[in-house]
């Protein structure tokens, strides 16, 4: 698999001549959803090759939690189809992966970080990074442990390692789920509204992680509400309405230029 | 003076653990008392598991018999549930036997009292554990499975282990519950200490020394089960900061 980095290199180095296309990370093709009667996503597709970070926004309730759920089935997709690196899920016909087998290796390769953190309060830091390389994948401790260690590090909590996560504040909390996420060595990463759920003055040493993350190439689908860090990271946008795809793009054209009145409206009430 | 040393040393005789003395007797009987207990709150818990589960996942079918046996069980008095089904049981089974052409047979009280107040403690086990399913929260559970853990591993190593911290103050006060409740086995005479001491005391006439001795023993169990639960607990609830009143 070529790595996407090499990519953008090629595209910097030959301006000349056409990138070649990078593999399909992550493609969602006419994704439905129903919650009993109430139909939260109308069909919706997209696609984010190797590298690319692409932003989903829209207003409460527009559906995007539910299409992040959809992509590693945490929710199971009333139609539709679900392709990560060129595999497509297997599906019974109620939604619900056909073999379990294939969603776990397929969730192990997708990281994904909640908004409400989500770490296992009866392990510390360090555990909660080792849990499932070491339990799941079978990684030897030792390797588990240095490259916990080493991503620990790298997000500013090499000294939180043996803390517990209530001890830890949001934003450190936050760092650290990120961190667990990238200790699986995913393919791409979700994130659902990482900073949502935090105090203004934390916001930031989380999105300097996402940040960092995106500046080395990782792909990854983020839905978030910071419009501006969007605008900065994102490859590709998405405006999500009721549960349908109002409007996409570039970003600077997005949220530069944008063409549909709801997402002009929008953009407006945001920010 | 020599009247005190008198009734001291005779109350020592009385509690040797060598015939003539009673002692021994009554530690077998706290033996038994302790092994009907661990086995009854193992079977109580077995079924709670089950229990829990039905109520929380069964059909509606499940679920209204499940609330029949809990409210049943939690309603009628634990004396009138255990001669109820001491009885009706033993009789059943020997009904089935003799109908088959077997022999009547003695059903062992050890066995009975176990199975008799492990249902009992199934009841309130089912409410203990429902309960503590249900506060383990959802967002820990889906992280698990957001990264593709598989559903037993995700039981044993995240379920379980947030459910216990819920469930031990509960479960600790049905172990208690469980070691008196043997006592409620008396009156169906199986050897248990409340048996063995009233034996005791009616052979020698003691009363008071015999029941403040069984009191003693009774407490002395409390004491090192509730040090026991406390260990857990801790262990359980390690990385929640304590919450303090
Ligand atoms: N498990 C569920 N059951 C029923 N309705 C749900 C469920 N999850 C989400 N919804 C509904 O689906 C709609 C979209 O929710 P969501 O995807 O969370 O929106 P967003 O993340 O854009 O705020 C909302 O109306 C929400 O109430
Ligand atoms: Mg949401």
């Amino acid at each position: 698999m070529p790595d996407p980095r090499d990519a953008r290199e090629t595209v910097t180095d030959m301006p000349g001549q056409a990138a070649p296309a990078r593999d399909e990370a992550i493609r969602v093709e006419g994704l439905r959803k129903s919650f009993g009667r109430l139909e939260v996503l109308k069909g919706v597709s997209l696609t984010a090759r190797e590298g690319d970070v692409v932003a989903v926004i829209g207003g409460s309730g527009s559906g995007k939690s539910t299409m992040l759920r959809c992509i590693n089935f945490l929710e199971h997709p009333s139609a539709g189809r679900i392709v990560i690196g060129g595999e497509t899920v297997a599906m019974k016909s109620d939604g619900s992966p056909a073999d379990r087998r294939q969603i776990e290796r397929i969730r192990q390769s997708l990281g994904m970080v909640f908004q409400q953190f989500n770490l296992w309060t009866h392990r510390t830091i360090l555990e909660n990074l080792i849990e499932v390389p070491v339990h799941v994948l079978g990684v030897p401790r030792a390797e588990a442990v240095a490259r916990a260690e080493a991503l620990l590090a790298r997000v500013g909590l090499a000294e939180k390692a043996q803390s517990y996560p209530a001890f830890l504040s949001g934003g450190q909390q936050q760092r650290a789920a990120i961190a667990r996420a990238l200790c699986m060595a995913p393919r791409a990463m979700l994130f659902d509204e990482p900073t949502s759920a935090l105090d203004p003055e934390l916001v930031g040493e989380v999105l300097a992680v996402i940040r960092d993350l995106a500046a080395e190439g990782r792909t990854m689908v983020l839905v978030t509400h910071e419009m501006k860090f969007a605008r900065e990271v994102a490859s590709h946008v998405i405006y999500l309405h009721n549960g349908v795809i109002e409007e996409e793009g570039p970003p600077d054209a997005l949220f530069g230029n944008p063409q549909s009145d709801r997402l002009k409206q929008f953009l407006k009430s945001v920010g | 003076m020599t009247a005190l040393a008198g009734a001291a040393a005779s109350t020592l005789d009385l509690l040797q653990l060598a015939p003539p003395g009673w002692g021994g007797n009554l530690l077998r009987g706290l033996a038994n008392s302790v092994l009907i207990a661990a086995g009854a709150f193992g079977l109580g818990l077995g079924l709670g598991t089950l229990g829990a589960f039905g109520k929380l996942y069964g059909g509606p079918v499940l679920r209204d018999l499940l609330a029949v046996y809990t409210t049943v069980v939690r309603a009628v008095p634990e004396l009138v549930l255990i001669l109820i089904l001491y009885y009706a049981v033993t009789d059943s089974v020997n009904q089935i036997l003799l109908a088959f052409g077997y022999e009547r047979i003695q059903i062992s009280g050890l066995a009975a009292g176990i199975a008799v107040l492990g249902v009992v403690q199934g009841a309130y086990a089912t409410e203990v554990l429902r309960g503590a399913i249900q506060s383990v929260p959802v967002g820990q559970i889906e992280a698990a499975r957001a990264m593709g853990m598989p559903p037993g591993l995700l039981a044993r190593r995240v379920t379980l282990p947030l459910m216990l911290a819920n469930a031990l103050p509960g479960l600790a006060n049905l172990w208690l519950i469980a070691t008196k409740d043997t006592a409620l086995l008396a009156v169906v005479g199986f050897a248990e200490l409340t048996q063995q001491t009233r034996q005791a005391a009616g052979a020698t006439k003691a009363y008071f020394t015999f029941f403040m001795a069984a009191g003693l023993l009774y407490l002395l169990l409390s004491i090192l089960s509730t040090w026991g639960f406390a260990r857990l607990e801790r262990r359980a609830r390690r990385g929640l900061p304590e919450v303090r009143g």
